[in-house]
């Protein structure tokens, strides 16, 4: 017969964690949700308004832009970042000198602060007086607004993600090579296969819960991104992401409605839809993961 | 022994929870920016025992809007005075109920001490009283004085007020200036040259959105358009990094600058180029662009003290001591016509007398009103503006474009 206090401490232990996620969790969501079917304004609660506001962001066309644009410097910052950090890991996988201090050096990005790194960057790709632009120049080519156009805008912007973050996946991904058997290796050795054939036989198979790690990680963090493009912005409406939305994110395009234009029901519904697009995503990454089982 | 511990937890956090004690009242200020009250406050405080004044500053008036939203929204934390600026003051204005009605207070005898239109702006429709005005923006244009004469132009600040009676004239003037852009970015240019046109911009005096039917609107677009067609913008956004580096490096040879912007100048362009700034009269006949207003909330637990603290603030004294501390330009015509004032020079800009450029600025205007969601309109024609700055948009389409966004933010 178990004690009162052994049937129920474990609960205890755990009820730390669900307190504070629902408080800080699971009612701003539910609450969130309920703003969203009001209007609800800088002088307080409006009237229930139903699905209004959702109904009116399907048909703003900045809503889409913002989407188009996530998306975009998404695949932009996510595809590039990875396959360097499968390279990266790869080389970091061999036998090097000072190979401390080079996985080390690969993890220095990440402590660096996203601010100091939107900073920094914004000035290499400064219009009038950025080193991308001296280089360019060097090479003969003209200089490009690069707030001006969307691509330009992007690569921007994706840079600085692919910067901070490719290292970080470098380490999972070599952390998940060091696992992978090293007779599998020797082997395909013996066999006459080459260090590429190697790696795309038997490396990336081996670690690919990681690279699925990696991925639904990255597609979280670019459906949220927010501070790099806000910075990239700069002057006193940089939240609208450019003079033609070029770079207004997701992120950025809530912020502006509920703290810019003080339609909090308007900003909520596109909160919840933000949820809902990362939640889809990552099913889709969960039944791809269950599938590769 | 632990109810004994409990009680001394409690000793401590009520420590915590309330700077106010018996003997005493302490106001809390919300400001953003610079006032220049520090001075003003010392000697309130020395002529009423027992208040003390703590002001809680937020840098950039972009990060003091949305956190003054909050507070005033969940009633707590706004202090016993606040700071409106005269673009936000706008949406309170629409709930005037938030603020304690100053004419409880004794407000209503000092209507003679503003400028008949600044008064307005926060009277409410039923004649509730919300804030008492502090200063005005009053606009001069402010030019290099050093690239002008590398021009070949006058640089004498009275010669170079005469160059442009007009903001055609000036667009003619910009156009034979060699060695730098002519001025900084459309956006701001425009904002300067809308504030002259009449007395309401893209609301008419009944809150109806008339961008696209108001004349004014568009003779300032259509004169902005000029200048960037003619190649005068050095196209960067006000604000940034780049604009703050431009006060030093020359980017651009003038900036219209209403008088809150002369501290911004000074610190941007810093020590080194002392003398090099000037400020002169603005094309056309004057204007001004912000301005702000003290309001007491409803939440403070110390109405009273709070509206005397205000009106105190707001007096042509103080008005004149913020105006010496900061340069920021008073809204009381007693204290425009102060001869402390009218006289004040500014050494950082060649002791330019810019008590007396700003007050002829803010004589010769007629009031403007802005209307509710005025800022967020304005955001979305700069960046029409910017548009066509970038090339990406021809000045008709940035035209539909801007009119399209506000009819769709107005809904």
């Amino acid at each position: 017969m178990k004690t009162f206090s052994e049937r129920f401490s474990p609960y205890l232990f755990v009820a730390p964690f669900f307190v504070i996620f629902a408080v800080f969790g699971l009612f701003p969501l539910v609450y969130t949700a309920w703003v969203s079917v009001h209007e609800w304004d800088i002088a307080g609660q409006g009237g229930f308004v139903g699905l209004d506001n959702y109904v009116m962001l399907f048909s703003d066309p900045d809503f889409w832009n913002a989407t188009c644009n996530t998306i975009g410097m998404l695949v932009l910052a996510t595809v590039p970042q990875l396959f360097c950090a499968l390279v990266l890991a790869s080389l970091l996988n061999q036998k090097l000198r000072g190979l401390t201090f080079l996985r080390m050096g690969v993890l220095l990005p990440i402590v660096t602060s996203v601010a100091a790194v939107g900073i920094v960057f914004s000035q290499i790709f400064d219009r009038d007086a950025g080193m991308a632009n001296g280089l360019l120049g060097l090479a003969g080519f003209a200089p490009i607004d690069w707030h001006a156009d969307k691509w330009s805008s992007w690569t921007a912007i994706a840079t600085m993600v692919n910067w901070r973050w490719t290292g970080y996946n470098a380490l999972i991904y070599l952390a998940a090579m060091q696992a992978v058997p090293r007779d599998l290796y020797e082997a395909a050795t013996v066999d006459g296969a080459s260090k590429v054939r190697q790696f795309f036989s038997i490396t990336v198979p081996n670690i690919r819960p990681a690279i699925l790690f990696t991925v639904i990680m990255s597609t979280i963090a670019g459906m949220q991104l927010f501070t790099e493009p806000l910075i990239f912005g700069q002057g006193g409406f940089a939240i609208s992401g450019g003079s033609l939305r070029q770079f207004q994110t997701l992120s950025m395009f809530m912020f502006e409605k509920a703290f810019r234009d003080f339609d909090y029901g308007y900003g909520s519904a596109v909160a919840w839809l933000i949820f809902l697009m990362i939640t889809l995503l990552a099913v889709v990454n969960f039944l791809i993961t269950r599938r590769s089982r | 022994m632990r109810r004994l511990f409990a009680l001394a937890t409690v000793v401590a956090l009520s420590a915590c929870g309330a700077p106010a004690t018996d003997d005493g009242t302490t106001l809390v200020v919300k400001t953003f920016s610079q006032f220049g009250y520090e001075d003003l406050y010392r000697e309130y405080e020395a002529s009423h025992p027992g208040v003390k004044i703590k002001e809680e500053n937020i840098g950039k008036l972009g990060d003091y809007t949305p956190k003054l939203q909050q507070w005033m929204q969940t009633g707590k934390g706004a202090g016993d005075v606040v700071a409106l600026e005269e673009g936000i003051l706008v949406q309170f204005m629409a709930k005037p109920d938030q603020f304690v009605d100053l004419r409880e207070h004794g407000a209503a005898s000092l209507e003679p001490n503003f400028l008949p239109w600044k008064w307005k702006q926060a009277v409410s429709g039923d004649g509730k009283i919300v804030g008492l005005g502090t200063d005005v923006g009053a606009q001069g244009m402010c030019y290099r004085k050093d690239l002008f004469a590398a021009a070949g132009l006058p640089a004498d600040r009275s010669d170079v007020g005469a160059l442009w009676p007009t903001w055609d004239a000036y667009i003619e003037v910009g156009k034979s200036f060699k060695g730098a852009k002519f001025f900084d970015s459309a956006g701001g240019v425009f904002q300067n040259v809308l504030m002259q046109q009449g007395d309401h911009t893209y609301y008419d005096t009944s809150n109806k959105l008339v961008i696209d039917s108001n004349p004014g609107v568009r003779e300032a677009w259509d004169t902005t358009i000029r200048m960037v067609e003619a190649g005068l913008s050095a196209n960067v956004d006000q604000w940034s990094p780049q604009w703050n580096a431009g006060f030093k490096n020359g980017a651009f040879a003038t900036i219209p600058c209403p008088s809150w912007m002369l501290g911004t100048i000074e610190k941007q362009a810093g020590p080194e180029l002392k003398g090099k700034w000037d400020v002169t009269r603005v094309p056309g006949d004057g204007a001004v662009r912000g301005g702000s207003f003290l309001a007491v909330p409803k939440q403070s637990q110390h109405q009273k003290e709070a509206a005397e603290l205000a009106k105190f603030l707001t007096s042509a004294r103080g008005q004149t001591a913020a105006f010496k501390s900061r340069n920021n330009f008073p809204s009381s015509p007693q204290a425009i016509d102060d001869p402390v004032v009218r006289e004040f020079t500014n050494p950082y800009f060649g002791d330019a007398p810019v008590g007396k450029i700003f007050g002829e600025s803010v004589k010769a205007l007629k009031p403007v009103y802005l209307g509710p969601d005025n800022i967020a309109i304005n955001d979305r024609v700069v960046n029409a503006l910017t548009a066509v700055e970038q090339k990406k948009l021809t000045a008709d389409e940035a035209w539909s474009k801007a009119v399209a966004d506000a009819q769709r933010l107005v809904k």
